[in-house]
């Protein structure tokens, strides 16, 4: 159980992106959060693992409070925590092995990760999970030498060897063709119900945050203005999430922007 | 929008360097003025220089052809010049690294990066020749004066273009381990050394291959090496030695310097 209360991140003296924000989020539900760039959904996530420091406020996992970790206590908190990324951060000159066992480094040794000797059940549950996901014929490539679905897929699977309780997925899809881009939202949610593994997920596009989540909220400025199923969200609750922009031309400014991105890479 | 468009006639020219002219005409007219200046107050004592010209022809005549009869010297110099060159590289690298992480500001906290960034001014303030006449001074002729020198010298570059790499890392690989509850070794180790990485390797050879040469310069002011052979040939008139040596320094750097680029070409 994630639970957030009054959360208030503020970066220097600017208005604050996050406003007193309150979410919960309990059991093994998959959540989706929707929002226009800038509304603070990647603040959110990054507030949950402390990559943001929240300025105030409460987040609570399990029953440890994580604002207020430091040191050792806040590593062995974020091991706790899964996160996979838009860009992947997959460390491009290791091997798809070493990457995925680097989910394992809050829990290692430091002459084990030195000396890449990783115990033999961290390799067993490498391969079992890189077998699930189909990429455990790639252990000794280089990660540069994937294509975007197939990163991702290291992505999430260093995440999982972490053995998380809460799974964090900032725009997973967004850098992946939308193909791929299935694929992986499919793959969250097959592994987060055989898990039994709540997941946070951050995404632009809404058809696929309909289609793979049974929740759904809605952030605006801040402040999440919308949260039910995705029955619930009609063109109303769309028009207001994404107010000043339609929503039908928001989804198409956004895969033009997807587009941009792929190419920029 | 313009509702009338000329379409012939109009004449273009390339905007000049320097948009402003009474800039430009103003360094212009310094520059010269200048080294109108410079020429006609230094003291160029054109009977020395008449003097010199047969000497010159004196010392090339003598020069020639080289001779390689001291073989054994010769090739004891470059010795002692390739071990100063290896150790120094070494030592630099050791040094150079630690120091390099030290300078990043991404990386180290402000009061560490002061220090980092100090201890690189201060070594690259000095060209090498100086520091050996420093260090010759301290520690006494021979190649102990040219190691600590071109340790020095490595650092300076080394450590420099290290921290601008670091600088420059992808942050999303350091946040993603830092996200799995790496510590700071630990990330460093995973997340920012494969990035800096082919760079190190890079540098590592191009500065062995640059040791090299200023280990037969800083052997002229005493500090051990092909250097030190060459100056007592120069020492003792042997004019056609000292051309067969360097001739041979011309030799070993040309190697050096083909095998360094390949290898740093076939790296990225």
């Amino acid at each position: 159980m994630l639970r957030i209360k009054e959360l208030v991140k503020r970066y220097g003296d600017e208005k604050a992106v996050l406003k007193n924000l309150n979410l919960e989020v309990p059991g093994e539900s998959v959540v989706s959060i929707i929002g226009a760039s800038g509304a603070g959904k990647s603040t959110l996530l990054r507030c949950i693992n402390r990559l943001v420091e929240p300025s105030s406020g409460s987040i609570e996992l399990n029953g440890t409070e994580l604002t207020k970790l430091e040191g050792k206590a806040l590593r062995l908190a974020r091991r706790r925590i899964g996160m996979v990324f838009q860009g992947f951060n997959l460390i491009d000159r290791l091997t798809v092995m070493e990457n995925v066992q680097s989910g394992r480094l809050g829990y290692l040794p430091a002459w084990r990760a030195v000396t890449r000797k990783y115990p033999q059940e961290d390799i067993d549950r490498a391969f079992h999970l890189m077998e699930r996901v189909g990429i455990a014929h790639y252990a000794d490539k280089r990660a540069d030498e994937l294509s975007g679905g197939e990163r991702q897929r290291v992505g999430v699977v260093r995440a999982l060897m972490q053995e998380p309780e809460i799974l964090l997925a900032d725009e997973p899809t967004a850098s992946l063709d939308p193909k791929t881009s299935r694929q992986i939202m499919e793959l969250l949610r097959a592994l987060a119900s055989e898990l039994h593994l709540p997941v946070l997920i951050n995404i632009h596009n809404v058809n696929e945050a309909k289609e793979y989540t049974q929740r759904i909220v809605g952030m605006r400025f801040g402040r999440i203005i919308f949260d039910g199923e995705p029955t619930d969200l009609n063109n109303d609750a769309m028009d207001e999430i994404y107010a000043g922009v339609p929503a039908e031309e928001r989804g198409g400014a956004e895969s033009n922007t997807h587009l941009r991105e792929v190419a920029a890479r | 929008m313009s509702s009338t468009v000329q379409s012939t006639g109009r004449t273009w020219k390339k905007p000049p360097f320097i948009a402003n002219p009474v800039l430009r005409w103003g360094l212009l007219i310094a520059t010269v003025a200048y080294v109108w200046w410079a020429m006609t107050s230094l003291p160029f004592d054109w009977d020395r220089i008449q003097d010199g010209v047969p000497r010159a022809i004196r010392i090339f005549k003598g020069a020639f052809p080289p001779s390689f009869i001291r073989g054994e010297l010769l090739f004891d110099g470059f010795m002692e010049s390739i071990k100063i060159a290896i150790v120094s590289t070494l030592l630099g690298l050791a040094l150079s690294v630690p120091i390099a992480f030290a300078s990043a500001s991404n990386i180290a906290p402000k009061w560490l990066y002061t220090i980092g960034r100090g201890v690189i001014i201060v070594a690259r303030s000095f060209h090498p020749v100086i520091v050996a006449i420093l260090f010759v001074k301290a520690v006494g002729f021979g190649p102990l004066a040219g190691i600590l020198t071109l340790t020095v010298y490595s650092i300076g570059f080394v450590a420099k273009m290290l921290a601008e790499r670091i600088e420059e890392i992808d942050w999303g690989q350091v946040e993603a381990i830092r996200a799995a509850g790496g510590a700071t070794f630990v990330t460093l180790l995973y997340a920012v050394i494969p990035q800096i990485m082919p760079r190190q390797i890079g540098l590592s050879i191009y500065q062995l291959d640059s040791n090299l040469r200023a280990s037969a310069i800083v052997g002229i002011v005493g500090a051990g090496g092909i250097g030190s052979t060459l100056l007592n040939a120069f020492g003792r008139y042997d004019y056609d030695f000292a051309l067969a040596i360097t001739l041979c320094i011309i030799g070993v750097i040309l190697v050096s310097e083909a095998i360094s680029g390949r290898i740093r070409r076939n790296l990225w």
